[in-house]
């Protein structure tokens, strides 16, 4: 890709962006939200047209219109969202959109052995018979990656590849990328995880505000030096706490159990409890329960069994009114559905949930000069980056929309913080806020529950760990002690990891 | 003190800009109009001059276009306050049929009550009637789920009939398709009687009631606690429950509010226009024209009442282009416009557009880089 550069309204998302990826490579983009990385590869894949410009292919010009376009050049693309139909066959899946006909019929028997083959030739081992929805998540994008190279695929692209796999699962995708690369594929990685650019690549390049930054030899580099470039300043990479000094129990939970949406148990008996001056973390792959138990504990889901407790008095199926008045302050994993009201200005989403109090009343109505003064107040306490109070909480980005919802959460002095997946899609700068800010409810010594999907965060942030898995607590674990192989196979359930 | 005159500079910056779309869309239909005039083989000016002296002529004719308008702005208010709730009344009309029949019950049989006295409750019974009517599909909606979109439909066909059965039966004026008259107590006072200009309009003191109803509109959704929950509810149910606020409780009050003043709507045309109720053929319109001015008003209250003198412009001009022999369908096409054009937010996307490849361009010419 040669002096690729692509334009939006107000940001120029790729500029004279040059990238070469060898024959035989594993090549990383790296680089933070909004940096450019998943702009520069839909354009490679055909979603994008670029404003300035040419790719090669195998050095032949070539413009990559749309997707079919790219399919039949060789390029496949696995999303970090799987496009997968889960009531389909892995083998069904694997064929859709150039399934092998028989007449007007569709040829099952010829798409299962072609998927059967396929997988033995680039040892992928699925069930060609098995039902999408019922294997793990590993098995997915496997699957995923099989669609890629049954439609011929000889570059590979995975965007954000790891983010929803267990450290054990992403260490079989590393054998996997391997193995592929070495039967003659090449492989583009979109990630923002340092670690894993340093285990799985050959060549890294990194891109920051639609620039490329550099170009390396993976192996000729470090973490801290990757760091660096990727943010454009030096980082610490650990977060700097206290010990800590740990109270009485803030928050208790005994047997708990709910229905997720679907009216399926979703946490299946749990007992916890986080005291004050620490930090508890929840680890765990994405849907094991972290959500709806959270949503249970601040009164968004009613629980069928078991019971809830805020500094001994039970908050169990309180209005979330009531939970929040009972001292717990709560930033929610989807800050755009639960967290604000984006059509609303910054000054009425900081009284969301105190809007009833006395000190926003005048007469009948609302003070809104008070309202407009509070929500200052809290703009320049907690530095949100904004022309003023007025504008609309869409306006802002995703660090700032964030920094918003921590403020009007710990201004009201909660005894304990409910941080779900908090730093999510934010860039270093925002993360380091957001972990600066739980670090300091902690010396408060009030009670923070962090649930987080990047096993980074829970490992870095937290005093003990609780491990989710199928809606139980597989364990909890002093954080001094843990492993990231432990916390690993609990994770999965507490089983052994598959064998390669 | 500057503060204060800051936020009523970006107030009335922001309020002019929400009128600008709305208002080019109306420029943009009435050429089209022209157009289409045009091509009929009739000159646009004369039949843009005999919509004008229609509605606007002389007092006799200003008057009778704010009887419609005052008709327009209260069901627009209606379909507007819902919508700001996240909910699409579409029920404005049968709220306006059972305002209008209970309006009837209350100025007949209250009969006796002193005169203003009488006529405050024969519009509160209207208000009420329509308050409840609407109130049936905001609890439906919260209780059982089930959209007020289709709860409305069938509410609408149901007041049309109920009322209509009433009509006939015991409301009925002896052989008559529609009802007896109410009681002199109830009826609201006309302009007619004090100013000789508006001698043959029917022009009533509904309009002031229906601007001071625009601004308890105005004042509930954007000063209120209730307004504020309401809107939040609108914009994000999601968000409102995490932040305290009882969605079910918000959906079933937006809808009774908005029920009120379709209810009102229907109470002031039997108290100020016709004195009785007509057993109907099909729906009186007022209601769904209700959806196109709150549509065009952007939903606001200030808005509505701009847009509600347009259609009742509009509507009250159309027969003198008539007479000048120009098919007053041209003006159903005008309306038909107006609405398409704000609703595709067709000039909106259209400068956006235009804006947005210009802002590419400057920046791709000065290499600047954001």
């Amino acid at each position: 890709m040669k002096g690729i550069g692509k334009s939006f309204p107000g940001v120029r998302a790729n500029d004279d962006i040059n990238l070469t990826v060898n024959h035989g490579e594993i090549h990383v983009l790296l680089g933070e939200n909004g940096a450019g990385k998943s702009t520069l590869m839909n354009i490679l894949y055909g979603l994008y047209n670029p404003d300035e410009g040419e790719i090669l292919v195998k050095g032949k010009n070539v413009k990559i219109s749309n997707p079919n376009v790219a399919i039949s050049l060789g390029i496949g693309m696995v999303h970090q969202h799987f496009m997968l139909v889960p009531p389909f066959t892995v083998a069904e899946n694997i064929v859709l959109g150039s399934e092998p006909q028989k007449g007007l019929a569709l040829d099952m028997d010829k798409a299962i052995s072609d998927v059967e083959e396929l997988s033995k030739k680039y040892e992928l081992r699925v069930d060609p018979r098995a039902k999408v929805q019922d294997i793990s998540v590993g098995m997915q994008q496997r699957v995923e990656i099989l669609k890629t190279l049954y439609r011929g695929a000889e570059i590979l692209i995975l965007d954000e590849p790891t983010a929803v796999l267990t450290p054990q699962e992403i260490e079989e995708l590393g054998i996997i990328l391997k193995s592929l690369v070495s039967q003659g594929k090449s492989i583009i990685l979109i990630t923002h995880k340092l670690k894993e650019v340093m285990i799985m690549s050959d060549k890294v390049t990194i891109i920051r505000r639609g620039k490329v930054i550099d170009t390396l030899e993976t192996s000729g580099t470090s973490i801290e030096e990757l760091a660096e470039k990727m943010v454009g300043r030096k980082v610490s990479l650990t977060v700097d706490k206290g010990e800590a000094e740990v109270g009485e129990p803030i928050l208790q939970v005994k047997g708990l159990k709910t229905l997720d949406n679907r009216g399926l148990e979703a946490v299946k008996g749990v007992d916890f409890e986080v005291r004050s001056g620490e930090i508890l973390g929840i680890a765990g792959v994405d849907g094991n329960g972290q959500s709806e138990l959270v949503q249970t504990i601040t009164g968004l889901r009613k629980t069928t069994a078991g019971d809830i407790s805020i500094k001994g008095k039970s908050i169990t199926n309180l209005s979330p009114k009531d939970v929040t008045s009972s001292g717990v302050g709560y930033i929610p994993e989807d800050r755009h559905k639960r967290g604000l009201i984006l059509d609303f200005p910054l000054s009425e989403n900081t009284i969301l949930g105190i809007h009833r109090s006395k000190a926003f009343k005048k007469g009948f109505g609302l003070d809104y000069r008070k309202i407009r003064e509070y929500s200052r107040k809290l703009i320049k306490e907690f530095d949100v980056r904004t022309p003023n109070e007025r504008i609309y909480a869409k306006s802002l980005s995703g660090g700032n929309q964030q920094k918003l919802i921590i403020a009007r959460e710990l201004d009201r002095d909660p005894s304990l913080l409910i941080a779900s997946q908090p730093t999510r899609g934010l860039d270093v700068g925002a993360i380091e806020f957001v972990h600066h800010r739980l670090i300091e409810q902690r010396s408060k010594g009030k009670a923070v529950l962090l649930v987080s999907l990047e096993l980074d965060e829970i490992m870095a942030l937290s005093d003990r760990i609780a491990v989710m898995y199928d809606g139980k607590i597989v364990g909890i674990v002093d954080a001094k002690d843990a492993t990231e192989l432990e916390l690993g196979i609990m994770m999965a359930g507490g089983r052994r990891p598959e064998e390669h | 003190m500057e503060n204060w005159i800051n936020d009523l500079k970006s107030s009335l910056k922001n309020t002019m800009k929400e009128i600008l779309y709305p208002l080019a869309a109306i420029v943009i239909s009435f050429i089209a109009g022209a157009i289409l005039v045009y091509a009929f083989g009739k000159s646009p000016i004369t039949a843009y001059k005999a919509l004008f002296f229609g509605a606007l002529g002389d007092w006799n004719k200003i008057g009778e276009t704010l009887v419609t308008t005052t008709t327009l702005i209260l069901t627009g208010l209606s379909v507007a306050f819902a919508f700001r709730c996240g909910l699409f009344n579409i029920g404005a009309e049968g709220q306006f049929i059972m305002g209008g029949v209970a309006a009837l019950w209350a100025g007949w049989a209250l009969s006796g009550l002193p005169p203003i006295l009488h006529v405050t409750v024969t519009l509160l019974a209207g208000a009420l009637a329509g308050g409840i009517w609407a109130g049936i599909v905001g609890w439906l909606k919260a209780k059982v789920g089930s959209h007020e979109v289709i709860n409305s439909i069938m509410m609408n066909y149901i007041a049309m009939n109920l009322s209509n059965y009433l009509i006939m039966t015991v409301f009925n004026e002896p052989d008559k398709a529609f009802s007896y008259e109410i009681a002199p107590t109830a009826k609201l006072w006309r302009f007619a009687e004090s100013f000789v200009q508006f001698k043959y309009s029917r022009l009533h003191t509904g309009i002031i009631i229906a601007l001071i109803v625009a601004l308890i509109a105005y004042y509930i959704l954007n000063k209120t606690i209730r307004g504020y929950e309401i809107r939040a509810v609108g914009f994000n149910p999601s968000a409102s429950e995490y932040g305290g606020i009882n969605v079910n409780r918000n959906i079933i009050l937006a809808m009774v509010i908005s029920g009120l003043f379709s209810g009102l709507a229907g109470g002031i045309q039997t108290a100020g226009v016709q004195y009785r109720v007509n057993n109907l053929f099909g729906f009186t319109g007022y209601g769904f024209d209700g959806i196109s001015v709150a549509l065009v008003g952007n939903n606001h209250p200030i808005g509505v009442i701009l847009s509600g003198v347009l259609f009742g412009a509009l509507q009250k001009g159309g027969p003198m282009m008539q007479i000048e022999g120009i098919p007053k369908e041209v003006v159903g096409i005008i309306q038909g416009i107006i609405i398409l054009f704000v609703a595709s937010n067709f000039v909106r996307v259209m400068v956006q557009k235009y804006k947005e490849n210009k802002e590419i361009k400057a920046q791709v010419a000065k290499g600047e880089v954001k």
